[in-house]
C-alpha cells in the first residue's frame, strides 16, 4: 500500500556545535502520500525538514553527515545544484512570510528568476496558482496590492501557491497551522489533502488530532531520534513503541 | 483609625503617580520645544537682514561682500550641496555593500570584531579626520588632479567630500547592520526554496525589506554631512565662489560660521548675515529629514 520511496534517508546526524541534534535517521518517505513528522517540540523535526532542502547550508554552525537522496540525487552533496533542488521542494513555514511585493509578484518571483517572463504566461500561472490554493476570488480584484495586506490565513494560501508556482514534487511544511486560527487551519489541511494526490507532502506537526486527520504515513521523533515510523493507521491504531503509544494516547508528558 | 491611615496611604500614593507622570511630561514638552526655541532665536537674529533684502535676493546672490552690506548665500548653498552629497555617495555603497557581507556572508565572528571598530570611527573626534585630511587627503586630490590635467592644491570639494564620507560611513553602516539583521532569516528561505540564488535573494527580496530602513540611513548620512564643520573647514579651501568642479575649493554653511562668528559681531548686518546662513542650514537639514521620511512612508504603503 506504500508507494515507492520519493526520498531516502541513510544515517543522518546532525550536530549544531557539541550538540547532537538528529541522531542515525534512517528512514523513508513514499511518494504522492502526506507523511507526518510528530513529536513534542524541540525533538528535530523542522530540522530534519530543513536538511532536506538543504536550508541547513544558512546556520554555518551545523554540521551535517549521512546521506539524503531524492530518486537518485544525493541531496547533501557539495556539488549538488542547490537551486535546482530547491525548486523541486516547495517550503511552506510556520509562520507565512510573504515577499516583500506585491500579490501578483509573490506567485510570479519563483517563475521569473527562473526565465519566465511572457506576461500572459505569469498572468496563467498566477491565477491558476491562485485558484489552486482557493485565494482567487478574494483577491482576483487586488493583485497589485502589497501581500501583507491579506489577513495572515490568506498570507499563509499565498505562501502555498508561492512553494506551487515553480512546480516542485515535493511539499516541505513546517507546522502549517500554528499560527492560523481554527477556520484558516482547517483551510490548509483540506488543501493538503487535497494535494498529496499530486505531490510528495512532509508535514512537521505536534498536533496529534491534525496528524490523525491527514496522515499517510507517520514518522514519530523524540529528542531527535525516529522512535517509530510506518503507515498511519498502524501508528496510531497499533504503536509498537511505549512511547509512541503514551504520545498517541495523550498520556506522555 | 485604620480607614484614616489607609485613605492616607491611598492619597500618597495617587500623589506619586501624580508626581512621576507631570516630571515625564515636563521632559518631553522641553525635547520637543528645543527645535521651535532654535528656530525662533535663529529667526529673530537674521531678521536685521531681512528688514533690508528679500529674501530670494540673498539666497540666490553670488555677491559675498560683507563690508559692503552685499550677502548672496549661493556660493556656500552650492558647496554644501557638493561637499554633502558626493560624500554620501561615496559612503553609500561602501556601507551597502559591508553591511551586506558582514549579515549575509561573515561569519558571525567577524561582525562581532567588526562591531567595536565601527564604533572606534564613529566616536573619533572630527578634529583629527581634519587633521588626516590635510596629511592625506589633500595631497592626494592635488595628485588625481594632475591625471586629470587639473590644476588643484589639493584643497578642494572632493577633499572635503572623502573627509565626510569617512566620518559618515560608520553612522550609516551601524544602521544598516542592524537593519539587515534584523530581516528574519525565514524570509531568506522562502526566496531560496524557490530556487533562488543568494545574491538574488539579497538583492529582490532583502533589500526591497530593507529599503525604508536604507533610506534613512543615507537620510542621516546626508544630515551629518551637511553639519559637519571643522574637518571640513580643514580640507575644503574656503574660498567665497560657486565651484563647478570637484577639484575646487569650496566654502560651505558651517565653515562660513565657524570661521567667521565672534570676529565680526562689531558689525549688526555681519552678525545677522552668519544667523542667517545657520537658518539656512537649519532649515535644509529639516528639508532633507521630511524627505526621507516622505520616501520611506510613501514605500511602506506598497510592500
Amino acid at each position: 500500500m506504500i508507494n515507492e520511496a520519493k526520498i531516502k534517508i541513510e544515517n543522518l546526524n546532525l550536530f549544531i556545535g557539541n550538540n547532537h541534534i538528529l541522531k542515525d535517521i534512517n528512514v523513508k518517505i513514499p511518494e504522492k502520500k502526506l507523511t507526518v513528522i510528530l513529536g513534542p517540540s524541540g525533538c528535530g523535526k523542522t530540522t530534519l525538514l530543513k536538511s532536506l532542502n538543504r536550508l541547513t547550508d544558512l546556520y554555518p554552525e551545523i554540521k551535517i553527515q549521512g546521506k539524503i537522496f531524492n530518486g537518485d540525487e544525493d541531496i547533501l552533496h557539495p556539488k549538488t545544484e542547490i537551486t535546482e533542488l530547491r525548486k523541486k521542494m516547495g517550503l511552506l513555514a510556520q509562520t507565512p512570510y510573504p515577499l516583500p511585493m506585491n500579490i501578483y509578484d509573490n506567485i510570479t518571483y519563483g517563475l521569473r528568476i527562473s526565465g519566465r517572463r511572457k506576461k500572459r504566461f505569469l498572468n496563467k500561472r498566477v491565477e491558476y496558482y491562485l485558484r489552486q490554493v482557493s485565494l482567487w476570488d478574494e483577491v482576483k480584484d487586488r493583485l497589485k496590492d502589497p501581500a501583507s495586506a491579506l489577513s495572515i490565513g490568506q498570507q499563509q494560501r499565498l505562501c502555498l501557491a508561492r512553494g506551487l508556482s515553480v512546480d516542485p514534487d515535493i511539499l516541505l511544511a513546517d507546522e502549517p497551522t500554528s499560527a492560523l486560527d481554527p477556520i484558516s487551519s482547517r483551510e490548509i489541511e483540506e488543501l493538503f489533502v487535497k494535494l498529496k494526490q499530486r505531490y510528495t507532502i512532509v508535514m512537521v506537526t505536534h498536533i496529534l488530532r491534525q496528524a490523525k486527520r491527514v496522515a499517510d504515513y507517520v514518522i514519530f521523533m523524540y529528542l531527535g531520534e525516529i522512535i517509530e515510523h510506518g503507515p498511519a493507521e498502524q501508528i496510531f491504531e497499533h504503536p509498537k513503541n511505549a512511547l509512541t503509544k503514551s504520545y498517541i494516547q495523550g498520556t506522555y508528558s | 483609625m485604620r480607614t484614616l491611615v489607609l485613605t492616607n496611604f491611598k492619597l500618597r500614593r495617587n500623589l506619586r503617580e501624580k508626581l512621576s507622570t507631570f516630571w515625564m511630561k515636563c521632559c518631553y514638552v522641553l525635547v520637543l520645544a528645543m527645535p521651535f526655541v532654535l528656530l525662533t532665536g535663529l529667526l529673530i537674529k537674521s531678521s536685521l537682514l531681512f528688514g533690508e533684502k528679500s529674501l530670494t535676493e540673498l539666497i540666490f546672490s553670488s555677491e559675498w561682500k560683507p563690508m559692503s552690506g552685499k550677502f548672496g548665500f549661493l556660493p556656500f548653498i552650492i558647496s554644501s550641496l557638493w561637499v554633502t552629497f558626493i560624500s554620501v555617495i561615496i559612503a553609500a555603497p561602501i556601507c551597502l555593500l559591508t553591511a551586506i557581507y558582514l549579515t549575509q556572508y561573515a561569519r558571525r565572528v567577524v561582525l562581532k570584531i567588526m562591531q567595536p571598530v565601527i564604533d572606534i570611527l564613529a566616536g573619533i573626534p572630527s578634529v583629527i579626520y581634519g587633521v588626516w585630511g590635510i596629511i592625506i587627503i589633500v595631497p592626494f586630490v592635488s595628485k588625481v588632479a594632475g591625471w586629470f590635467n587639473v590644476h588643484s592644491s589639493g584643497y578642494s570639494i572632493l577633499a572635503g567630500a572623502v573627509v565626510l564620507a569617512v566620518m559618515i560611513i560608520p553612522f550609516i553602516l551601524n544602521i544598516l547592520i542592524e537593519v539587515y539583521r534584523t530581516i528574519p532569516i525565514e524570509l531568506s528561505e522562502a526566496s531560496l526554496s524557490l530556487g533562488a540564488t543568494k545574491w538574488e535573494t539579497i538583492k529582490k527580496v532583502l533589500t526591497r525589506k530593507a529599503f525604508p530602513g536604507i533610506i534613512s540611513s543615507f537620510g542621516l548620512g546626508v544630515s551629518r554631512a551637511f553639519g559637519e564643520t571643522i574637518a571640513v573647514l580643514m580640507v575644503v579651501g574656503n574660498v567665497v565662489h560657486i565651484p563647478t568642479g570637484v577639484f575646487q575649493a569650496g566654502y560651505p554653511l558651517p565653515a562660513l560660521i565657524a570661521n567667521n562668528y565672534g570676529e565680526m559681531l562689531s558689525i549688526p548686518m555681519y552678525d545677522s548675515a552668519l544667523m542667517l546662513a545657520a537658518l539656512i542650514l537649519f532649515i535644509m537639514v529639516t528639508i532633507f529629514n521630511m524627505g526621507s521620511r516622505y520616501i520611506i512612508i510613501h514605500y511602506e504603503k506598497k510592500i
